[in-house]
């Protein structure tokens, strides 16, 4: 397909429809969101340009091997269940850390974050691999 | 020591992220994929000598406290299913390092191979039946890629099938499931346990009770649900059917026997039915058999009659008949899963598959064809083989409660096994090859490769099946330790929710 309409404004979406996934991913922490649904918008985003462009240059965009993400996002999740043992705890359980940066400024972060963005990471992986797979096939027979 | 009940499932994904990571590099992923099972039979022997005594392993994944956290369960039961999987997992990756095509391998047979692994033990270890459905999923997930991976002609047919059916299983399964949470309002074996055992509606318990029977008799593979199983088990490479043959219907078998004593307490409508089931899942599977001429769907049609065996102990629902149940299990992967090897290394070496082509393998192949023989044996139930001690304390508590019909059926059923396996006896070692057959007349050369990989499994297996008819009375008395711990939930159900009740 080579619709200049799409292009232009794939090249726009893009970016924004990652920074989107990026917000459900953090805002999943409290709220309706989470690292499943973020790593579905961030993989429309890649399908979004390999329709406006093509498979080749959407895999570019992504720059590591989707299977390789899919297996980094496992580990990520895998890892952030470990915490919980390395302190003598059940696997999975959670391990929270609090820094002060400035008096307002209190970040509070602790591994169930970590194993979001592992989510996050698979569910990228695995439908990026998958719609890919499918485009490129689709290619081959037309 | 809270690691130690989560590893069986933390190892496999583990080695199978591992093997993903490695994709160009295949030594790598072989032993990786070897270590890693190795790493998971240790694991499962550390937790079987830790809860052989009766103690039970509890640990409450995240640290949330039962009914509303994952719990991890091990039991002895666990244990010896624990053990099993990485012993059949252990050997079909060495088995699979000359048997595994190249092809398969690059397109992450050994990261799938682990995956189903994982699926296999979550489903032994887990406590919470939502969980168990999960693990189910992982298991089924895995099996249909390893099934359809190649993708040639046979293998695409029955995988459709084995697909098909498997996923009305889930449907009925999470119905169930479902029904159940609506019902009771949680999902914890052991918390399900108590409430269902102070319910005032057995009858509409018993209904859903139903609903897992088909769910997991469909996994299962009993009667009239296999068809399933011999439309798809001889199509895969060697090492992926060995290890389906071996664990994948024992799961559902697994799953059975701890609904059906943990969660359900079956009333004598269950049990008949029950017996009924495992009186035609017997004849059928043994008459399908002996139609076969195919090596491998011949074994096909024996694991189903086999698990009627194991449906027939959990259907007599005495201490001795679980046990009995437990021990054929056990027994029956070590058989099943070398004969499917053998059939494998008589395929990787000549090519066919059909045993009328066959001929001559025991002039050819003097010790290959006592492995077959051991094993073939042991799945007949001559003594002094595993088979027999099963066969024997089946029969004798289904005598014991009086169930003559299905225990002779049973002892039936167990010469028609023999006959089968004489059948391929006769048919691939002992009659002279016949003068068109394809096989070479002189006899196979071996590299030392394959020695190890090939005849290094069979051996062993061969070697645990003499090992567990000799020492049948120390594994019975562990199966009746596993049985006994079924019966009596009590332990269990104070060691997963402490005093009792919910807090």
């Amino acid at each position: 397909m080579t619709s200049l309409i799409l292009r232009t404004a794939a090249r726009y979406l893009f970016p924004l429809i990652l920074l989107f996934s990026i917000y459900v991913l953090f805002r999943g922490h409290n709220d309706p969101g989470g690292g499943f649904v973020g790593g579905l918008a961030a993989a429309s985003a890649y399908v979004l340009y390999a329709l406006a462009f093509d498979v080749k240059a959407a895999r570019g965009l992504l720059r590591v091997d989707s299977a390789r993400l899919t297996a980094w996002g496992l580990l990520l999740a895998l890892l952030s269940g470990l915490a919980g043992l390395a302190a003598g705890r059940p696997f999975l359980t959670a391990r929270w850390g609090k820094w002060t940066i400035t008096e307002t400024w209190i970040v509070k972060a602790g591994t169930p974050l970590l194993f979001d963005v592992g989510v996050y990471l698979v569910v990228l992986g695995v439908t990026v691999t998958i719609l890919f797979a499918l485009a490129e096939g689709e290619d081959e027979a037309s | 020591m809270n690691a130690l009940p989560a590893l069986p499932i933390l190892l496999p994904l583990l080695t199978g992220i591992v093997c993903i990571l490695m994709r160009g590099n295949l030594p790598a992923q072989r032993m990786a994929s070897i270590a890693g099972c190795l790493l998971q039979l240790v694991v499962a022997v550390v937790l079987m000598v830790r809860v052989g005594g009766g103690t039970l392993i509890v640990a409450q994944m995240g640290d949330w406290a039962a009914p509303y956290g994952i719990t991890l369960v091990v039991d002895v039961l666990s244990a010896i299913m624990l053990v099993m999987s990485g012993l059949l997992g252990l050997l079909s990756a060495v088995y699979g390092l000359v048997t595994m095509d190249e092809r398969r391998e690059r397109h992450y047979y050994h990261a799938f191979f682990q995956i189903l692994l994982m699926g296999v033990n979550g489903s032994f270890l887990t406590g919470d039946l939502f969980n168990l459905y999960v693990w189910f999923e992982v298991m089924l997930m895995a099996s249909f890629v390893l099934l359809a991976l190649g993708g040639e002609r046979p293998q695409l047919e029955g995988a459709i099938k084995y697909v098909a059916l498997n996923f009305l299983a889930s449907a009925l399964f999470l119905a169930a499931v479902g029904i159940l949470y609506g019902l009771t309002g949680t999902l914890n074996m052991a918390d399900l346990a108590l409430v269902l055992r102070g319910s005032e509606d057995p009858g509409l318990i018993t209904t859903v009770s139903m609903l897992f029977l088909v769910a997991f008799g469909i996994k299962a593979a009993i009667f009239p649900l296999f068809f399933w199983l011999p439309a798809s088990y001889h199509t895969p490479p060697a090492p992926v059917s060995a290890i389906f043959a071996g664990l994948l219907t024992k799961v559902g078998v697994y799953a059975l026997l701890r609904m059906f004593t943990l969660v359900f307490t079956p009333d004598t409508f269950t049990l008949q039915l029950i017996l009924m089931l495992a009186a035609f899942t017997m004849v059928t599977g043994v008459l399908g058999a002996a139609a076969q001429m195919n090596f491998r769907r011949l074994l096909a049609f024996h694991i189903i009659s086999q698990i009627g065996y194991m449906i027939m102990g959990l259907g007599l629902f005495t201490q001795t008949a679980i046990a009995a149940a437990i021990f054929y299990m056990v027994h029956n992967i070590i058989a099943k899963t070398n004969l499917f090897l053998i059939a494998g290394i008589v395929s990787h070496k000549t090519g066919i598959h059909d045993l009328k082509q066959m001929g001559g393998l025991f002039k050819a192949q003097p010790l290959f064809s006592v492995g077959f023989l051991i094993a073939a044996m042991a799945l007949a139930g001559l003594p002094p083989l595993s088979g027999f001690f099963g066969k024997w304390s089946l029969a004798q508590s289904g005598f014991a409660v009086e169930r003559y019909a299905v225990t002779a059926i049973a002892l039936g059923v167990g010469l028609l096994t023999l006959f089968s396996m004489t059948k391929i006896w006769n048919e691939a070692f002992w009659k002279p090859r016949p003068a068109d057959s394809p096989l070479p007349a002189t006899p196979w050369t071996w590299t030392t490769r394959e020695r190890i990989a090939l005849m290094g499994p069979v051996a062993l297996l061969a070697a645990c099946s003499v090992a567990l008819g000799l020492g049948a009375g120390w594994a019975l008395d562990l199966c009746g330790t596993a049985a006994t711990q079924l019966l009596n939930p009590a332990a269990y159900l104070e060691a997963v929710l402490p005093g009792g009740a919910r807090p």
